[in-house]
């Protein structure tokens, strides 16, 4: 097993104790509810779109710091992007925890390649891709709450 | 307790139990996990298994395999034997009056399934009520939701304190002429809590409602006797109980079994059958429908010898000292809360830490070869109650140690100490 400090990078405990864009989106075009079963986390998400780029996007619940600091990320990396974009992102971010023999995509992933340590716990890679789901729910307009099952 | 070969007097660490000579017994718990040696605190899942157990299904594997209750041939009847033995040695182990009130089934959870699928079908109607408290596991208030909702029936619960202990006051109040069953948990698994079964059941029994108890957690803790606990139903796990998986008791009055219709129909259960009319087999064959877990119920038999060589009440006092070392030593962690902190309690240190999750904590503990169980404990309720979305857990048997005590310690400075880079 790796390092504790590999999984628990500081880039990743600044967010989960300061998390980026942490409130609720009162005029959100989108939302969607998170929940991870087998753990409890659970993560609202909201959006706002102008056309296809989602230009505001905020998040609340409460997880693990994997899990929040994976959505504190998420907010930051898909503001401002088309959705076609952020779905390229969720991709390249899949891969790197699915796959971590694959180079990463760095452009697309950014800040959030410092989550690529969570590869190695199998048991943690629920947590760091709730938000993504919840994200696609939101996407996507489905109404039921995405989970990680 | 012992004397070496040498003739010295071993050292004995807390009452009646030499632990360093019953860790011996425990094969698994000598590896490094994550290069460090594995300290088990898991137990309230599921325990270790002593050697002797795991001999016992290679052996019965090895020799004995057969079907029961069914062959003229050597091996039927031996494993038939060593099976039937078992079961006298399960009603010892809980002091039953006899061998026919005690149904295998594959654990607690099933035990549970079938007296709602049973007993409850039967006696429970529209606008009847069943008592569970605060605390129950998922098994103890799902199968009843099931019952209720299929008749028509409420399922009511009976509080708890911050603590972590129930009020009676409120149980005396949900008691009424509408109660059909009172389900309770002896030793809550999320808390640890100790339930007074006793005066729970004597209060039933005050209306003529009977009783069951989960005694998942509290059969490998303490000693249990059904009948001076007067409960009508007693179940719990064998897994949890040092014995194999995918075998478990429930203990049943018999006037209450004969009353009650089969659970599941098949070969065993049946006297005689024809496609006009079956005859249900005696007790306790009648609940125990197909070809049963034999080895996890020969093994369970070895479980309890083991157990009861060791004495139940050794066991309790030698686990009731490392409980209450590990909650002092828990209890001087800055930012570290024990959740569940009644008086009467077992074998159970559940906490939380202030802005460390527990999921974290149990990946870090488990870099450290520490083993916890973190997450809602199949008890979201109680979750609930203390507005918490989890614990972290760590759950004794009688193997553990202070030493363990000590690295778990050790393991959560680890962990505020990981988690202190970030604030």
């Amino acid at each position: 097993m790796s390092d504790l400090s590999e999984l628990y990078q500081e880039i990743l405990l600044e967010h989960n104790s300061k998390p980026r864009n942490f409130y609720k989106l009162e005029e959100a075009d989108r939302s969607a509810d998170g929940f991870n079963p087998l753990c409890g986390d659970k993560i609202a998400l909201y959006l706002k779109l102008d056309g296809d780029i989602i230009s505001e996007v905020g998040f609340q619940g409460s997880g693990c710091a994997i899990s929040r600091a994976s959505a504190s990320m998420l907010t930051q990396s898909v503001k401002g992007q088309s959705v076609e974009r952020a779905e390229e992102i969720f991709g390249a971010f899949h891969r790197m925890l699915t796959e971590p023999g694959e180079e990463p995509d760095y452009d697309a992933l950014e800040d959030l390649e410092s989550l690529a340590g969570v590869a190695e716990f199998p048991t943690r890679i629920k947590c760091a891709i709730l938000a993504w789901h919840t994200l696609k729910a939101a996407l996507e307009g489905t109404q039921e709450s995405a989970t990680t099952e | 307790m012992t004397t070496g070969s040498s003739g010295a007097i071993t050292p004995v660490v807390g009452p009646g139990v030499d632990v360093e000579t019953v860790r011996t017994d425990f094969p698994v718990l000598h590896q490094m996990v994550n290069g460090k040696p594995l300290v088990y605190l898991d137990n309230a899942s599921t325990s270790q298994k002593p050697q002797a157990v795991i001999d016992t299904l290679v052996q019965y594997y090895t020799m004995d395999n057969s079907n029961v209750h069914r062959g003229v041939h050597t091996l039927s009847q031996r494993a038939t034997d060593h099976y039937e033995e078992a079961r006298a040695k399960v009603r010892r182990f809980i002091n039953a009056e006899a061998d026919e009130e005690i149904i295998y089934v594959r654990g607690t959870t099933e035990g549970i399934n079938l007296v709602a699928q049973t007993f409850g079908r039967q006696n429970v109607g529209e606008g009847d009520e069943i008592i569970v408290t605060a605390m129950e596991h998922h098994s103890n208030i799902v199968p009843w939701q099931i019952l209720c909702q299929e008749r028509g029936a409420h399922l009511k619960v009976i509080p708890i304190t911050d603590s972590g202990e129930l009020v009676m006051e409120e149980y005396e109040r949900l008691l009424g002429p509408r109660t059909k069953l009172v389900s309770i948990v002896h030793q809550s698994n999320a808390l640890g809590t100790v339930n007074p079964a006793k005066q729970i059941t004597d209060m039933a029994h005050g209306l003529g409602v009977p009783v069951l108890v989960d005694g998942a957690q509290s059969a490998p803790h303490m000693t249990v006797d059904v009948q001076d606990l007067g409960c009508d139903f007693f179940v719990f796990s064998g897994h949890k109980l040092y014995g194999p998986t995918g075998i478990g008791v429930l203990y049943g009055r018999a006037d209450l079994l004969n009353a009650m219709p089969p659970y599941q129909g098949g070969g065993e259960m049946i006297k005689s059958v024809t496609f006009e009319k079956t005859i249900y087999n005696d007790l306790p064959h009648k609940f125990e429908a197909g070809t049963p877990d034999i080895a996890g119920a020969i093994g369970l038999g070895t479980a309890i010898d083991y157990i009861s060589n060791l004495g139940m009440s050794n066991i309790y006092n030698y686990e009731r000292e490392l409980l209450e070392y590990g909650t002092q030593r828990l209890s001087a962690i800055e930012g570290l809360q024990i959740i569940g902190t009644a008086r009467e309690k077992a074998g159970v240190l559940s906490f939380v830490m202030e802005g460390i999750h527990p999921h974290d904590i149990g990946t870090i503990l488990d870099t450290e070869g520490i083993a916890v169980r973190t997450g809602h404990h199949c008890a979201q309720p109680v979750m609930d109650r203390y507005e918490i979305p989890a614990t972290a857990r760590a759950s004794l048997a009688l193997y553990n140690t202070r030493e363990e005590i000590d690295a778990l310690v050790k393991g959560i400075d680890r962990t505020i100490e990981v988690f202190g880079r970030g604030l």
